[in-house]
């Protein structure tokens, strides 16, 4: 009863989130200056049937967001019919817009770059959550020693770390060893088989690595001041009072009980990993998401700006969501909160 | 002072402050230290382009031909007004925040929080990128959007202690007295935060120089002024493939300077106030063995077998 109410909460939670990111997207491009359809409208590379068709599209001949005469006249639906509607509508069609620059469609520009974004921050996830849990823990257990102040301060220096200023060096120190641009070297493709998708995992290391190191540091720190909480507990004195050994303390006691902050951890700071695979993705030209914000920037090509915006808060809207449920799993006293 | 006493007892603390106060120090006196004015107008020939370090350029010259340690030097201005601006802003609203949603709860503090919630879940740096990249690069608007979206941690910090501290004996005696709820949380409630708020606050200063050079790094800076993180992008896109390192590299390090500054006076100042994190039975048992037995305390508890 209790864990259908948390689970309901958490649901009901992640689609307001999901709803104001949609109206916040559409009032930042929209109402700010440099209103992106008008820009497409007002340019003059495009045909008066192409602007015609933009403006019908996106329903610019209409209100904004309610129209108030119609609602005046008690004609809710009526009033409904405006730009917001026309973007929300286009928007669950899959339709994003068209890029100013390249003329592609948006959504399969993403569609198409979406993955390669999501293979670089799970291997660099997967490799920071790992190796960041395994110091962190021995940090706290051998506490105040020479090994601790060694991984506390690799923790700390690396958390004041950019992103982006990492992956430069590691770029200048690997050049000529490893590939340091891209995604394949030019010339081979997908048909080649598995010598391509060698060539793909030689181009991923670098990138993995930078987003590896910078994380495990976050993960340090987190871990290691959860096992220290766990530690300062009365039951870890009575675990130690029955006799078990350090091992098995720190293992069955101290370990699975600094699982649960890790967790909500890894699912809150899953929006600064975003930024960081833009870095990442930025300084080794790898074509995910990231660098194709990078580059929408320096062109202000806004639908693919805002495009990719919501693509990346609506993942980590929905990675949130998914930990906040697994955390309900994990700890039973969620269910009763 | 006791607080006082236990920093200085911190050798993290110490390094940390006395990096800190070069960096300050250098931003403010940058007109007298830099041997060049950054934003004067350079008439550069072909060959001061990313010219190597000499007499003259101590760290050689930057693609515009312009000296890179003097750069260097000015740029320390943008981060850390930024920095300090940034994190005051967040410190204000999310303290204002916690004390409110904290110390009145109810529905105006619910909805804070769930605010505060929806904050945390989107992305910061790609919503700062397309806030800026819609708004226009600026300073201010730069600052602005950094310390708009920083608050969220510090609130739940200020207000997860207010509502313990709100049901303690002194704060209820207070109330008991006829104090009014503006005397109860600025006299009672809000000393009894503040370490835990300045803790936050130096390391937020960190984290908002980071955010303000990624931001730059990405060419979202002002491009009227001059900043580390967009020496980095110049560098980047024009210099690396040059192997002009003298470019490249010292902007990278003055970040990690200033901002790794930050972070080991920020990590003292919480291991200071935060108190829960002194006690530690594995690490006792040891030297509790040792009293015992008389043998002198092992380093780390070892493993049986």
């Amino acid at each position: 009863m209790e864990r259908g109410n948390y689970i309901l909460r958490k649901t009901a939670f992640a689609v307001v989130t999901l709803l104001a990111v949609i109206v916040f997207n559409f009032f930042l491009f929209r109402v700010l200056p440099g209103d992106p359809v008008k820009l497409i409208i007002h340019s003059p590379r495009m045909t008066r049937e192409a602007q015609e068709r933009i403006r019908v599209q996106f329903g610019l001949d209409k209100p904004v967001w309610v129209d108030t005469d119609r609602l005046r006249q008690g004609d809710i639906l009526g009033a409904l019919d405006t730009q917001f509607t026309a973007y929300v509508v286009n928007l669950f069609r899959g339709n994003l817009g068209i890029s100013f620059t390249t003329r592609q469609d948006v959504a399969r520009l993403l569609a198409e770059r979406v993955w390669r974004t999501v293979v670089l921050l799970l291997g660099g996830e997967a490799v920071a959550i790992l190796l960041g849990m395994a110091l962190g823990l021995i940090a706290a257990w051998r506490r105040g020693t020479r090994l601790d102040a060694a991984i506390l301060l690799w923790g700390l220096f690396s958390w004041a770390l950019p992103t982006f200023f990492l992956g430069i060096i590691l770029l200048i120190l690997a050049r000529g060893h490893l590939p340091v641009g891209g995604m394949a070297t030019p010339g081979l493709r997908p048909q080649d088989g598995l010598s391509y998708w060698l060539d793909v995992a030689k181009h991923l290391i670098l990138p993995t690595i930078t987003m590896a190191i910078v994380y495990t540091g976050e993960y340090i720190l987190i871990m290691r001041s959860g096992v220290m909480e766990v530690l300062a507990e009365d039951y870890i004195l009575t675990a130690k009072a029955k006799g078990l050994s350090t091992f098995r303390v720190l293992r069955d006691h101290a370990l699975k009980n600094a699982m649960l902050p890790m967790v909500t951890v890894i699912a809150l700071t899953f929006g600064y990993t975003v930024g960081g695979a833009i870095q990442v993705e930025t300084v080794f030209s790898w074509p995910g998401i990231g660098r194709l914000m990078y580059e929408a920037v320096q062109k202000r090509d806004y639908p693919v700006l805002q495009g990719s915006f919501l693509l990346l808060a609506v993942s980590v809207i929905l990675a949130n969501f998914l930990a906040d449920l697994l955390y309900s799993v994990l700890d039973p006293r969620v269910r009763a909160e | 002072m006791k607080f006082l006493r236990q920093f200085i007892h911190s050798p993290m603390g110490v390094i940390g402050a006395a990096m800190l106060l070069v960096v300050v120090l250098v931003a403010i006196f940058a007109p007298f230290l830099a041997p060049y004015d950054p934003y004067e107008r350079v008439e550069a020939s072909p060959e001061d382009i990313l010219a190597p370090p000499d007499r003259d350029h101590l760290l050689g010259r930057d693609d515009a031909g312009k000296d890179v340690l003097s750069l260097l030097i000015y740029g320390a201005r943008v981060s850390l007004i930024v920095g300090f601006t940034a994190s005051f802003m967040s410190m204000l609203i999310g303290t204002t925040v916690g004390l409110v949603a904290g110390y009145y709860g109810g529905r105006i503090g619910n909805l804070l929080m769930r605010l505060a919630d929806f904050l945390m879940v989107i992305p910061d740096l790609p919503l700062m990128l397309v806030i800026i990249a819609v708004w226009g690069r600026g300073l201010w608007k730069i600052i602005l959007v950094i310390g708009i979206l920083g608050w969220t941690y510090t609130a739940r910090l200020v207000r997860s202690q207010v509502l313990s501290i709100r049901e303690r004996q002194f704060v209820l005696r207070a109330r008991a007295l006829g104090a009014s709820d503006a005397r109860i949380i600025l006299r009672h409630i809000f000393p009894q935060v503040l370490p835990l708020i300045i803790a936050e606050a130096v390391l937020d200063i960190s984290v908002a120089i980071l955010a303000e050079s990624s931001l730059a790094f990405l060419g979202l800076g002002d491009p009227t002024l001059v900043s580390w993180g967009m020496m980095l992008n110049f560098a980047f896109e024009r210099a690396i493939s040059r192997q002009a390192w003298w470019f490249l590299l010292p902007p990278g390090f003055a970040i990690v300077w200033v901002s790794l500054s930050l972070v080991l006076i920020g990590n003292t100042l919480d291991q200071i106030v935060n108190p829960r994190l002194r006690t530690h039975h594995l690490f006792d048992a040891r030297r509790m063995v040792a009293l015992v037995t008389g043998e002198p305390p092992q380093r780390g508890v070892e493993l049986p077998g």
